[in-house]
């Protein structure tokens, strides 16, 4: 049986499953209302968020987006902390102050998921000049969507990190929707087109297949740490599920059923799973489930922050604000 | 004894961090040639890596800096206008003020943002004349007003070192102040220190940032008769509430003088939390600018929008008067 520690189809395929399991219980708990406020399923987009992190060290940084928990837990990120985190507990990545769309582990290099569509961009450009100022090889790896390309922020982003050089993978997720509406109804011209304007090298990829993820981030990474400056990768991929899970509610209808079928065909799940043997995908079907069982009992379990607590970290120097009453 | 300008102060006080702190960066439009000069001899003291000439990019800068600020550097930026704030509220209020808390304390966001013109400048009109500091002291935002060179040098110095992100407006009508001063003697401001530039016992006259001197000159004006007692609250937020108190104590009489718009303006603030918890013998007052006002171009309807000298001595000897 291949060993998923050290099997590169067999770890990324279970990085795929760890994400499609993470979400499937997240959207449970939200059910349950153990998780308030919802969250923005990744569902069908895994193979991105496996793809990048296989191409990353330990020591690089990603930011993300309000879709982020694929990412965080390709990273590294503890599942369990991460389910804790969505359900507001102090056991949490944030310790229940970040919820789903914030959530960050400095820990294993995520920066934080965003939930202003495009505002992450800027921010992944500037820690990446921090490294190579500080002389490391160290890159930083962005996440945004196709929606965030009309985003006046981020393609500032793109002329200060291609002027300057720094050592970034702009990741464009490329889901085919930005909420309802599609991407050729929001993009004029192209996504390519808008890293061609400012010299960044660019392509399409895969976002279903791991492995060409995987292997396209890997050459920007090496253009990144070789000095080459920042490349842009637009991964296509569909998502299977909602934009929000208050659509499974409010159902809006902007795609048919017949589209999402076609979608939901092109699975990175199966894509990958076909790449390793039976028994393996098996054994980590098995492991990853039980990993997931454990994550939702230890965020169930945790407690809930205590309310005097609710402005500590408001100032890194624990500066303490006025109260609203007294 | 060296004759300081506010505008060298600062510059010294960025030169001087940068000295002691390789973690020191400088970002902004024309810093390099230093157009406003706060930033002059920085780029030929500590090259291109540490002073940094951005293209017209606010929105991508400014979180560009929260994200080297977050990979362990301290960046300064400096913006040419004080409305570019308007530009860079969501940079600003909702990312690097939000990062400390919403990241369960994880990360810290250490980035200045420096504003060496705020305020009227003379005519530039609407879009170049506002003194957006009760904004950011309203989300959270630490936000200092230096009136003085040595309080420009000390509170820019402790913003650079403060953990957190650090609004600094330098009003237009301050940065032709200068002062004699021993520069050895140049030193940090604490944050939330106020301090009497003069003391009374009639009325406390609380002045943000340029009125300081105005407040002093009204001071003198009336020194026959009403003892006034300056209070520079320094910075805004935090506040030294408790300095307040302290001068309230002697005095009792509160006037408010701040170059702001009157309606949730931080003199409205400052009268609100005195009515609350200090001792006042009389009705306060403040002079501020008008309700939403624009500045509109003509220098004369510009002045009119401006906290005055006259309005001020009227509101003090209303406040007395009232006693
Ligand atoms: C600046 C901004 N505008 C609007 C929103 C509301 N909003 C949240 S997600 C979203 C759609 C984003 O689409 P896209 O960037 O394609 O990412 P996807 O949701 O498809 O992953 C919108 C409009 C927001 N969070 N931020």
């Amino acid at each position: 049986m291949a060993d998923p520690t050290t099997d590169p189809a067999a770890t990324l395929y279970r990085t795929v499953a760890l994400v499609r399991g993470f979400e499937q219980r997240a959207v449970e708990l939200v059910r349950a209302k153990v998780v308030l406020g919802g969250i923005h399923p990744y569902t069908g987009q895994e193979a991105i968020a496996a793809g990048t992190c296989a191409a990353l060290r330990p020591d690089d940084v990603i930011t993300s987006t309000h879709r982020g928990h694929g990412h965080v837990l390709a990273k590294g990120a503890d599942p369990a902390r991460t389910m804790a985190e969505l359900a507001g507990r102090t056991t949490g990545l944030n310790q229940g102050r970040g919820g789903s769309m914030h959530a960050a582990d400095f820990g294993v290099g995520v920066l934080g998921a965003n939930a202003v569509v495009g505002a992450a961009v800027p921010i992944a450009a500037g820690a990446a000049w921090a490294f190579r100022r500080a002389g490391s090889d160290r890159v930083a790896l962005t996440y945004f969507g196709d929606g965030a390309v009309s985003q006046g922020v981020v393609l500032e982003a793109f002329n200060l990190a291609a002027l300057w050089r720094v050592p970034l993978v702009l990741v464009c997720e490329n889901n085919g929707f930005a909420t309802t509406m599609r991407t050729a109804d929001t993009v004029a011209g192209s996504i390519l087109g808008r890293a061609a304007a400012f010299g960044i090298p660019a392509r399409t990829v895969d976002g279903t297949d791991p492995e060409a993820v995987r292997d396209a981030t890997a050459e920007a990474v090496a253009r990144a740490r070789a000095g080459d400056g920042p490349t842009l990768l637009e991964c296509t991929a569909y998502r299977f599920d909602a934009h929000h899970t208050w659509e499974h509610t409010a159902r809006p209808r902007y795609r048919t059923d017949a589209e999402i079928a076609a979608g939901r065909a092109r699975d990175p799940l199966e894509i990958q799973g076909a790449r390793i043997p039976a028994a393996t995908r098996a054994a980590i079907d098995a492991d990853v489930a039980e990993l997931l069982d454990r994550a939702v009992r230890f965020a169930c379990e945790g407690p809930h922050p205590d309310p005097a607590t609710a402005l500590d970290h408001l100032y890194a120097t624990g500066m303490r604000a006025r109260a609203g009453a007294n | 004894m060296p004759n300081l300008s506010y505008l060298k102060a600062l510059n010294r006080a960025i030169g001087d961090e940068m000295d002691r702190d390789e973690a020191v960066c400088v970002f902004g439009e024309d810093v390099g040639v230093a157009v406003t000069h706060a930033t002059a001899g920085l780029l030929k003291r500590f090259g291109p890596d540490r002073v940094l000439d951005t293209p017209i990019s606010e929105q991508a800068f400014t979180s560009f800096a929260t994200g080297a600020a977050m990979a362990g550097l301290r960046p300064l930026i400096e913006f040419q206008i004080p409305a570019l704030l308007f530009l860079v509220f969501e940079q600003i209020a909702n990312q690097a003020h939000k990062f400390s808390l919403m990241t369960g304390g994880q990360t810290r966001v250490p980035v200045t943002y420096l504003l060496p013109g705020s305020g009227s400048r003379e005519s530039w009109a609407g879009q170049h004349s506002d003194h957006p500091y009760s904004l950011f002291a309203h989300v959270g935002v630490k936000t200092v007003v230096p009136a003085t060179p040595a309080d420009a040098y000390g509170l820019l110095a402790t913003a650079i070192r403060d953990d957190d992100p650090v609004v600094v407006f330098a009003p237009s009508g301050a940065l032709g102040v200068r002062e004699d001063l021993d520069l050895a003697r140049l030193a940090p401001v604490p944050l939330g220190v106020g301090r009497i530039h003069r003391s009374g016992t009639d009325v406390t006259v609380v002045a943000v940032g340029h009125l300081v001197h105005d407040a002093l000159a009204v001071a003198e004006e009336l020194a026959g008769s009403i003892s006034v007692e300056v209070f520079d609250p320094r910075s805004l937020f935090p506040f030294d509430w408790s300095g307040l108190a302290a001068s309230l104590e002697r005095t009792g009489r509160l006037v408010v003088v701040d170059d702001s718009n009157r309606t949730c303006g931080v003199g409205g603030e400052i009268i609100a939390t005195a009515a609350e918890e200090m001792r006042l013998i009389a009705p306060p007052r403040r002079v501020t600018r008008p309700d939403g006002a624009v500045l509109p171009f003509a220098r004369g309807l510009d002045l009119a929008c401006q906290p005055t000298r006259a309005q001020l001595r009227a509101a003090v000897e209303k406040a007395v008067g009232a006693g």
